[in-house]
């Protein structure tokens, strides 16, 4: 059932260490519309990548949303993240021309090669890995997804070397 | 003389293949060395499998060259450009000659798909040029009424193309029969099935055709405001669409008066999915729209009487949409030609699994499933046999490889236990388990579910173990029987068509593959050798060279050996990964 989703406990961060100012554009575009939960949720984790408690508690004051409705519909909706995220999502298909195609092999070989399981953080918090239904890019499954670049025709070591191919890049970034 | 056109092939498929650099690359070689081209974007064209795709059309004809790279392309400027000496190797399709991909193309039959990987869809123009908008003008000039409309879209045959099949002009007509001075128009893209584009292509590639559909459709219902539920999983559908709402908002086809016809005031909004498959049911989708969980209700009231907001409302998925520009424009007979005595027109399939020739493919209703799979796809990749192809996704079920020859019409394919679906034709050959196919649907469904009905909240989920089970080598006598009855008593108290339909691919497989259950629960073994638990790696000591390739891949150490000498696998350390396997040079490990 979808309230599986909700994971165990959501991060801890007060109001002091993020800041709320920034949802102030969503709160004068969306408050007292209809219908305007699911752009409310969508707007706050395009501002944090994820649904910080905090701003929860402070969209719900200012729009006068009840609490439990916005939570109610965060935890229904797959797109919503209670926790934080890495630098990288990497979203691996898990679609049915994916699965045919030994998509587990893809999500166990990028496991095995960040030490993470499927829905996990690295420490470094560069990665994320994530399981998805299906990205609609079936003839070149097995397909993964890193942020907005979809990679086809994939082995799990053709992943593994594309995952440290951005971890190079990104370590010669800083 | 002609102006030389370069079109790249920039649907979601194109890019993931590399697209963007080919369209980068010629950028920048046109601006280096100066060529008079004009170079033009356009979608998909259907042949995934060849992406990139990059057409060249000149005085001396048109050519569609297919898996282009960075250096493919400088090599088909080079000759072709400069040199006027088209790279034959490359071509996949010309209007000059024959080649094998002519198959592909020559049995289809493109209404839905008319513009696709033909226009630029970020452009008006393109599609004003090619009849676009003309269906709505016939309407405005002629002065054709709501009742005509819908007339013509009974009289077509046309019936929704999302999979349930209900003819689309008698859900237009009870729209328009119910009184009320607002009415919502949806376009369900939702698209959710794993294993189907069909949608998300045809948003990519014409944009405008689902819009002016829409428009026609707000016509002859009388509504006035329409929303497209996108998936937000398909970032480049939403964005063409967005820049398509403008221009035709621009234009005047939205808006106050739209599209010159008098009094009547229309305009469309994108709504953006946020990942749950239960809202490409209707009555959740609205409750999605709506802003709350995407629960479905009970009806009636059907929401042709109290939708959205609880005002009328009519929902059509994409492809229909786009089908109807079409009808108005070429009449309710010439559509009407295409198909079976009940199932009229052509279908979108989304093609994909184990077949050489996957994509997107738009064929008259009527045509065998086995004519799509081998005249069009070309047959099963790597030479193996055909099994099953999988039709309407986590609702529907495995057609097995004698049941073939089944016409594709709504009738013919639900006789078989399967559905039509929205339109994904997953292609699974001999080394595909049909339990574990069955068990990754379930697994689907049971994440997706709702958790409204009890039956399918917990019904779903005793399937799913019992079905793990199996596949581990745990299965029991009588588990087959227990999951029909969990199946039929879930399909009968479920409230949704997600419930409904979710046990469909089990009992289906069941009918069709029984022995391959039986083989799991009885002998612990899995025919495919697909299920991890049921299969063993054992190096065959004839064979084994002693090279030490597979012990170095191992990830658990379960490799022994010297160089040089007999390997050996501990059972106990493998996990099965089949590394050693795909490693191996000399054939020398056995899966059995």
């Amino acid at each position: 059932m979808r309230i599986a989703r909700i994971a165990p406990k959501t991060e801890a961060l007060n109001a002091e260490s993020i800041d709320l100012q920034a949802l102030h554009p969503l709160i004068k575009k969306y408050k007292g519309k209809k219908g305007a939960i699911i752009p409310l949720l969508q707007g706050i984790q395009s501002v944090y990548g994820f649904l910080p408690r905090a701003a929860m508690d402070y969209i719900a004051k200012e729009c006068a949303i009840e609490p439990s409705e916005l939570f109610g519909v965060a935890t229904f909706y797959a797109q919503f993240r209670m926790n934080p995220v890495g630098k990288h999502i990497i979203k691996v298909c898990h679609g049915t021309a994916c699965h045919v195609q030994n998509a587990n092999a893809i999500t166990d070989a990028i496991a095995e090669a960040l030490g993470i399981s499927d829905g996990e953080t690295t420490p470094d918090k560069l990665f994320t890995l994530e399981s998805v239904a299906c990205l609609g890019c079936c003839s070149l499954a097995p397909v993964m997804m890193i942020d907005e670049e979809t990679y086809g025709k994939l082995t799990g070591t053709k992943a593994v070397r594309i995952i440290k191919n951005i971890k190079i890049a990104d370590n010669q970034g800083i | 003389m002609k102006k030389t056109k370069v079109i790249v092939g920039l649907g979601s498929c194109g890019i993931a293949a590399g697209a963007n650099k080919v369209y980068d690359k010629i950028e920048a070689l046109q601006k280096v060395e100066n060529l008079e081209f004009e170079l033009k974007k356009t979608s998909c064209v259907g042949m995934c499998y060849r992406e990139p795709l990059v057409e060249i059309q000149d005085a001396s004809g048109t050519y569609l060259y297919g898996d282009v790279d960075e250096d493919r392309i400088v090599e088909i400027i080079d000759k072709h450009i400069h040199h006027h000496d088209p790279v034959k190797e490359f071509i996949v399709r010309t209007d000059l000659f024959k080649t094998e991909d002519n198959e592909y193309v020559d049995n289809q039959v493109k209404i839905a798909l008319r513009h696709c990987g033909f226009i630029d869809p970020e452009s008006i123009s393109d599609y004003e040029n090619q009849q676009g908008y003309k269906a709505l003008k016939k309407i405005q000039t002629e002065k054709i009424q709501p009742e005509q409309v819908i007339q013509t879209v009974i009289d077509s045959g046309l019936r929704g193309r999302g999979g349930g099949g209900f003819p689309t002009g008698l859900k237009w007509k009870f729209a328009f029969n119910s009184q009320s001075d607002v009415k919502y128009l949806i376009c369900n893209a939702d698209e959710g099935d794993p294993g189907a584009f069909m949608d998300r292509s045809l948003l990519e590639g014409d944009p405008h055709a689902v819009i002016e559909g829409m428009i026609i459709g707000a016509f002859a219902i009388g509504a006035t405001e329409g929303v497209i539920y996108c998936r937000a999983e398909y970032p480049l559908a939403i964005k063409r669409l967005q820049i398509a709402l403008n221009q035709a908002r621009k234009k005047g086809y939205l808006g106050k008066n739209a599209a010159g016809i008098e009094n009547f005031h229309f305009d469309i909004y994108i709504k953006e999915g946020a990942g749950a498959f239960v809202c490409g049911e209707e009555t959740a989708l609205m409750a999605s729209v709506e802003g709350k969980r995407g629960m479905p209700r009970k009806r009636p009231p059907f929401p042709a009487i109290s939708g959205l907001w609880k005002k009328p409302t009519n929902i059509n998925n994409v492809e229909t949409w786009a089908n109807i520009p079409w009808i108005i424009l070429n009449g309710a007979d010439e559509y009407a030609k295409y198909g079976t005595e009940k199932s009229k027109g052509t279908k979108v399939f989304a093609l994909a699994g184990k077949i050489r020739r996957s994509g997107l493919v738009e064929v008259p209703m009527g045509m065998t499933i086995r004519d799509v799979i081998f005249k069009l796809g070309g047959g099963i990749k790597d030479g193996k046999k055909f099994k099953a192809v999988q039709l309407g996704g986590p609702s529907g079920g495995c057609i097995p490889e004698y049941l073939a020859d089944t016409i594709i019409d709504y009738e013919s394919v639900n006789a078989t236990g399967a559905i039509m679906g929205s339109g994904g034709m997953v292609v699974m050959d001999e080394s595909t388990c049909m339990v574990d196919v069955a068990r990754f649907f379930l697994d689907f469904t049971q994440k997706e579910s709702c958790g409204k009905c009890t039956f399918c909240r917990i019904g779903t989920k005793r399937m799913l173990e019992i079905l793990t089970r199996i596949t581990e080598g745990e299965g029991k006598e009588g588990d087959i029987e227990r999951l029909e009855e969990l199946a039929y008593q879930i399909k009968d108290s479920s409230l949704c068509g997600l419930g409904q339909t979710a046990p469909n691919p089990v009992l289906i497989t069941i009918k069709y593959f029984r022995d391959e259950y039986e083989a799991h629960i009885r002998d612990k073994k899995c025919p495919a050798l697909v299920c991890k638990k049921l299969i063993t790696y054992t190096i065959i000591p004839e064979k084994c060279t002693g090279c030490t390739v597979c012990a170095k891949n191992c990830p658990t150490n379960a490799i022994s050996g010297e160089r040089k000498q007999i390997h050996f696998i501990d059972q106990d350390k493998c996990i099965r990964c089949g590394l050693c396997f795909s490693k191996c040079k000399f054939d020398a490990i056995k899966l059995t």
